[in-house]
């Protein structure tokens, strides 16, 4: 048993959830294409849960078209606007998740140019730069993410997606973190397209969806079939649809809840980190996700920490967890003007609604030991440690 | 529960108990990402690399050339553009693709968008069993042809390819050869050597495992060459971003190595049940076998009924005392109404092709459920053709003649 402190990476499957998606795995297994009656049973669960993710974000439910994940989604929006319009400029912020700036990268492929939009050095986007780079024009498409996976730090979507709006540009907007933690309404968001994942609100791994409108010109990512209005080729994933519709009802239920509990750990976390010599937390002085805080130990590079963690049961993140393996610094950090040293030292610490003060107390005891240069290998029982 | 005699395991099929309860375990305690380095997540990565080998073993593959995707379609689709991207940027133009009419609609639907784009495809026609001519393929080859695509087995009629025959002329000419498998998988021994195929498509909920789940096999010696259509972290070996579900791959795995365990006596058994039906069937006068019954996967039968209109029949066979969850067409296109073109590409007329049924039996299926089903096929058969003038006609032309 870890005390799981990555939540931001994914999180744990929240029993109602499980307890929904059961029956579409035992009984109501039927292709929910089909039109015979098991089929149709299929279909009206997936209905449902359309309305119920729609909710969370207060998007109306014939804007919801599920996918295989937020990755899918960030893919499906900037290549299916792409691919509608002719190649111009694509400004992206520089803090995006990989999801965004690789596809974003591939489209250099087609004839498009993508540009960084940069952030201040709390991870904050520069707008006046932001303005700048729209006001050359040809700008067509602009992404920019709700909240960082890293730093947390929340933008203001409204004034970008405003902006990108007065240039004649589609807003894409990756509210992969974002949702769940903070209310969130796709219309006022100002957004053309925006991304959500089931598996980081407690729902399952391989569904999420892309939030848009009926009448936006977009091209499918996935070709085969009808399913979704013909924007998403394949038999829809009954089961994990349900769980994400469910998980996507709780997260509006208990969202003030979650969001006051996770932020009082984090501020007892980051008060107490503090306390501890050396160590820098990010993006302190910006709006920031309630469960998420980002700090470098000094001497330490963030493998190297997790590492050292993980010999305690505790389970931390060095940056984002995506395809494992790499050392790089954090790009997002970097982006930030931190230097490369600072950058590669830091960790990640994502709070989740079933975490506890006296988890956060053991973390804080063990990085004190760890910077106070012993480094002792665990002596305390780890089951009495994990509780 | 499921208020119908389920007979429809090609659109899509139950759970397995052990594919279940292997689920179960991973939803429950291993919540994971798999990319991330402490403990759990590694726990989740061992998890998804035995799953890999399992679904390797399967198909004779090394577990390096499995690729994880959310399904079949998606496999189809990172092959299919994946190749043709490939060959876009090192011959800095389109080219020329290969596949038949009678593909299903997620390998016919990114050719057609490459079509959109500039590329040309030649669109094989099938005999009237529904096979390719090999001979007539090889006709079609051109210097810059990049990919041939054939499924191995129809959705809709069962009818198998010869692969292994187009997989010779594949090689010979240095094209790229991808197999959607999504109805073979499990139900066919498959070796992706002796077949010979480049890239091979898999669907997990075909074959008793879980919906959105799949895989792409991609050759490794010598190597397929593909660029990643969905891109974002850098996950498997680059080819497909995105965070993986345990929960999903185990449930495939588990599938898989079930299909592997008792391929022959499941696969037997099965074709004993569906011979049973149709030896049922036939007797009614004025039923035809869609497909070459010869060449023809286990748990599959199509049938056209004459003298009755298609949405009428399907009405009636899904409907009432003895409901049958079964399909016309196949399910993917059910929702527009338009009759088959797997069943026009066989030559048969739109009435026939529009008044057909597709019955699909798979590891639940009982000889309880055959006679059921051929009983209420029978009635209503009968019943829709005592009311239908088109029947009248027909029958009287018959006895003309």
């Amino acid at each position: 048993m870890s005390i799981y402190f990555d939540n931001n990476a994914t999180t744990k499957l929240d029993e109602p959830v499980l307890d929904a998606m059961l029956p579409y795995l035992r009984e109501t297994y039927a292709n929910a294409a089909s039109l015979h009656k098991p089929g149709r049973a299929a279909r009206a669960a997936i209905d449902s849960a359309r309305e119920q993710v729609a909710a969370l974000v207060n998007a109306h439910p014939s804007q919801v078209l599920f996918t295989g994940g937020g990755t899918e989604a960030n893919n499906m929006a900037l290549k299916g606007l792409a691919a509608r319009l002719k190649p111009g400029r694509i400004l992206v912020s520089a803090i995006e998740h990989p999801a965004v700036l690789e596809p974003g990268a591939a489209l250099t492929r087609s004839g498009w140019q993508v540009e960084q939009i940069p952030v201040d050095a709390q991870g904050r986007l520069n707008l006046q730069a932001y303005a700048r780079l729209l006001e050359k024009g040809d700008v067509r498409i602009v992404a920019c993410m709700y909240a960082n996976n890293e730093t947390g730090v929340i933008q203001d979507i409204p004034a970008i997606s405003a902006l990108a709006r007065e240039h004649g540009a589609l807003m894409h907007c990756d509210a992969v973190q974002a949702a769940g933690k903070l209310p969130m309404h796709y219309r006022q968001s100002g957004a053309h397209t925006m991304s959500l994942s089931a598996h980081k609100i407690y729902g399952p791994k391989g569904v999420g969806a892309l939030i848009l409108d009926k009448g936006l010109d977009i091209d499918a990512l996935l070709h085969g079939g009808s399913h979704e209005h013909g924007l998403r080729g394949g038999t829809e994933n009954t089961a994990a649809i349900v769980g994400f519709g469910k998980a996507a009802e709780l997260a509006v239920q208990q969202l003030e809840k979650r969001r006051a509990h996770t932020r009082e750990l984090r501020d007892h976390l980051q008060t107490g980190l503090r306390a501890i010599n050396g160590i820098q937390v990010f993006a302190t002085e910006a709006e920031r996700l309630p469960n998420t805080l980002q700090f470098s130990v000094p001497g330490f590079d963030g493998e190297s920490l997790v590492m050292s963690l993980d010999r305690y049961y505790i389970a931390v993140s060095p940056g984002s967890a995506c395809a494992s393996g790499s050392v790089e610094p954090s790009h997002v950090l970097l982006a930030m003007g931190l230097p490369a040293d600072i950058a590669k030292g830091a960790i990640r610490v994502s709070l989740g609604k079933d975490n506890s003060q006296d988890e956060v107390n053991q973390l804080l005891t063990v990085l004190a030991q760890l910077t106070q240069g012993g480094a002792p290998m665990p002596s305390i029982n780890p089951g009495v440690l994990a509780g | 529960m499921m208020q119908a005699i389920y007979l429809d395991n090609a659109a899509t099929t139950a759970l397995a108990p052990a594919v279940l309860s292997a689920m179960q375990t991973q939803l429950e305690k291993c919540y994971a990402n798999p990319a991330s380095t402490h403990g759990p997540g590694r726990n989740a990565a061992q998890v998804v690399a035995q799953a890999r080998t399992q679904v390797a073993n399967l198909i004779q593959a090394r577990p390096e050339e499995i690729v994880w995707t959310s399904g079949a379609t998606e496999a189809n689709n990172l092959a299919i553009k994946g190749v043709a991207d490939f060959h876009h940027r090192q011959q800095r133009k389109p080219g020329h693709i290969i596949t038949a009419r009678t593909e299903h609609k997620a390998v016919i639907d990114p050719v057609r968008d490459l079509e959109s784009r500039g590329w040309r495809v030649t669109w094989l026609n099938v005999d009237a069993g529904g096979r390719i001519d090999v001979p007539a393929l090889a006709q079609v080859l051109t210097h810059d042809t990049a990919l041939i695509s054939v499924m191995h087995v129809n959705n809709e009629i069962g009818v198998i390819q010869d692969i292994s025959a187009i997989a010779r002329l594949a090689r010979e000419n240095d094209i790229t050869l991808h197999v959607d498998a999504a109805q073979s998988l499990g139900k066919l021994p498959i070796d992706v050597d002796a077949l010979g195929v480049d890239l091979l498509s898999m669907s997990a909920h075909k074959l008793h495992g879980p919906k959105g789940v799949g895989a792409l096999y991609v050759r490794q010696r010598p190597k397929a060459r593909l660029l990643a259509q969905i891109q974002g972290g850098g996950h498997e070996q680059g080819l497909r971003s995105g965070t993986l579900a345990p929960h999903q791959i185990v449930g495939f795995a588990a599938a898989c190595t079930l299909a592997g365990s008792d391929m022959a006596e499941e696969q037997g058994r099965i074709a004993t049940l569906r011979n049973d039906l149709w030896g049922k069937l036939k007797t009614l006068p004025g039923l035809i076998r869609n497909g070459n019954g010869e060449k023809t996967v286990a748990g599959i039968l199509n049938i056209s009924v004459e003298g009755v209109d298609g949405e009428a029949l399907l009405a009636a066979v899904t409907g009432g005392e003895q409901a049958l969850a079964v399909s016309s067409g196949s399910a993917c296109s059910a929702a527009r109404a338009e009759s088959s073109y797997v069943l026009r590409a066989l030559g048969r007329t739109p009435e026939l092709a529009g008044a057909s049924l597709r019955l699909s039996l798979g590891r639940f299926s009982t000889q309880a459920d055959v006679d059921i089903a051929a009983d209420k096929i029978s009635w209503e058969v009968n019943r829709l053709r005592a009311l239908s003038p088109l029947w009248e006609v027909s029958s009287k032309m018959q006895a003309a003649s």
